[in-house]
């Protein structure tokens, strides 16, 4: 078995969650694997992360240089290229830097690639057995994945379950001098921070969360009356967002915000995993969908199977007569 | 901006349920309806906008079967300049590198100052545009949801990132972008326009034509294979609430009253 490297998010000077799951998907590729941590960045951020990188990684490779104290996908490419063998099995979190920075990587290193693996099913050989979602979750597929030549796997956040136990003392390897050539053709400028909008979700006790089934703009006011009726806030699905029915500050998901309510009704959301990314703290979900199939329903506590714009009129007039 | 515009035709989620055939080797085709995949669609809207405004050509192109065929037209009926469909036997069941060699070939044979897919498609997977774009040597920004034509050596694009952040990123031409839903609002396409295009010529490109070895593509050249596809076992999951809807709303209610849903 070839080493295994896990590639460490980083922001502020902490770890991304994702740092403790990529130990436990390596682990399930290869329970016997040396498992190597991989943290870029400069200066004192950079110091605190693999300090702490160091409790769970038996080796911390580090790589410091002023040039990746923001993570630039192009120039930590090239870095990276330098100091992989050519055989490595490289893990990156499926992530907005992981889905900038693995398909690239992988040519680069005349390596396969899988995107967003959710499990692994045991190496036979080279072949590696994984498995993947498609359709938004609605399908799961295994795929035989050939690591001979090295791969670039990334894998889904939340998928694995974080490895807690602070075991290891590791040591920390300092190859900030093989790094190579930093130039890149493209440059970040700097990050624009999203918008608050009329109303902060993050805060909300109740939500009551539309996506596709809402199916027409005039159809939110279903949801207004709704939300009005149980104290709750109107929150939304990324399809909603980008119709442009909703503000951005609304949607809910890796892409939008994180939310924490007690309550959480979906309603005519299909349930992909960037949706169910963005809420935290389990709070008791309704899913209100047609579609018996729709992945909302593995996650969901209760289950509607039934047209929202049908269905959340009634259960609005029930409740405002209570 | 001479543009090329990466498009799929997928099964359409929104019109679909997605359901494992019965022996798991593929979905169940039968009935699908099929579109233009999502993203694809932002993205030829992107690149007719910025051809609207700074003039150039936008070109679409499509790996897949005849029926990949209609997106192309639907794309150019939207205001694509020209259409060009790859399709080979041979490319069957390419994995994502070999989907990007094929258009890498094709791409070869033009001059693009600016070249864009979806950021993701129906397998969720998203990584034919970095693949391509190292496969070009080009420069690449994924998740793109703003774009802003500095001058015709460099532009400026917005990434979206976690918490809805937006990542701003200058990067020189010529470049691979993958465009993300919600950069704009695209536009209708009617009957009419589809007709005004009916009869155009899309030229199909094979192996040969784009110069590449056959065993370089489809499955001979893939190290990443689909075994099957399959429902997980997913434990337990939603109970589902049962009887007349009027039974299942008194029940829902009780159960938001213990959880404090109703205030």
């Amino acid at each position: 078995m070839a080493q295994i490297y896990a590639y460490i998010v980083h922001k502020g000077g902490v770890a991304d969650d994702t740092a403790i799951e990529l130990i436990t998907a390596a682990k399930k590729i290869d329970p016997d694997a040396s498992v190597s941590a991989i943290v870029t960045g400069s200066g004192a951020d950079l110091e605190a992360v693999c300090k702490d990188v160091a409790s769970t990684y038996n080796e911390v490779i580090k790589i410091d240089n002023a040039a990746i104290t923001y993570p630039n996908a192009e120039i930590i490419r090239g870095i990276l290229v330098n100091i992989l063998p050519g055989d490595a099995v490289l893990l990156l979190p499926h992530d907005t830097f992981g889905m900038d920075l693995g398909p690239g990587l992988s040519i680069k290193l005349e390596s396969a690639f899988v995107a967003d693996v959710v499990d692994f099913e045991g190496l036979d050989g080279s072949n590696l057995k994984i498995v993947r979602q498609e359709f938004s979750g609605q399908v799961s597929t295994h795929m035989l994945c050939d690591i001979g030549s090295g791969a670039v796997v990334n894998i889904r956040p939340g998928a694995f379950t974080p490895d807690e136990s602070k075991s290891a003392s590791g040591e920390i390897v300092d190859k900030s001098s093989e790094a190579g050539d930093l130039a890149a053709r493209r440059t970040f400028l700097e990050t624009v921070v999203a918008e608050v909008g009329d109303v902060d979700i993050t805060k909300s006790e109740v939500l009551v969360s539309i996506g596709r089934g809402i199916e027409d703009e005039d159809n939110i006011e279903i949801a207004n009356d709704l939300a009005e009726a149980l104290g709750a806030d109107v929150s939304c699905s990324r399809p909603i967002v980008d119709s442009k029915w909703l503000e951005k500050s609304r949607q809910v998901g890796t892409s939008g915000q994180t939310v924490k309510p007690k309550v959480y009704l979906a309603c005519g959301i299909s349930g992909s995993f960037q949706h169910l990314g963005g809420i935290k703290g389990s709070p008791f979900m309704v899913a209100v969908n047609k579609n018996i199939k729709a992945p909302i329903f593995q996650v969901a506590d209760v289950g509607i199977v039934e047209d929202i714009l049908e269905f959340l009129p009634e259960l609005t007039e029930k409740i405002n007569d209570m | 901006m001479e543009i090329l515009v990466c498009v799929k035709r997928v099964p359409d989620t929104a019109e679909n349920e997605i359901e494992v055939n019965s022996d798991g080797t593929d979905i169940d085709r039968d009935d699908l309806v099929y579109s233009v995949n999502e993203w694809d669609n932002y993205a030829v809207e992107e690149a007719i906008q910025i051809r609207d405004n700074v003039g150039g050509n936008v070109t679409v192109v499509s790996v897949g079967d005849e029926e990949s065929e209609e997106v192309i037209r639907r794309e150019m009926a939207m205001g694509a300049d020209q259409g060009v469909l790859l399709s080979d036997d041979a490319f069957n069941d390419s994995d994502g590198k070999g989907i990007a060699s094929i258009l890498k070939a094709e791409i070869e044979k033009g001059k693009y100052d600016l070249i864009m897919t979806g950021a993701q498609a129906d397998d969720g997977a998203g990584q034919v545009g970095g693949m391509l774009a190292a496969m070009l040597d080009l420069p690449y920004a994924s998740l793109v949801n703003t774009i802003d034509i500095t001058d015709d050596k460099k532009i400026k694009v917005g990434r979206e990132v976690e918490g809805g952040n937006i990542e701003m990123n200058e990067i020189e031409l010529p470049c691979v972008l993958s465009i993300q839903t919600g950069i704009n609002e695209p536009r209708y396409v009617g009957i009419r326009g589809i007709r005004k295009v009916a009869s155009v010529e899309i030229p199909v490109h094979g192996t040969s034509d784009l110069g590449l070895a056959s065993d370089a593509v489809g499955e001979a050249g893939a190290n990443v294979k689909k075994v099957d596809y399959f429902v997980p076992d997913t434990g337990e999951g939603a109970e589902i609430l049962e009887g007349s809807t009027e039974e299942i709303i008194d029940k829902l209610v009780e159960y938001l009253k213990a959880k404090g849903g109703v205030k």
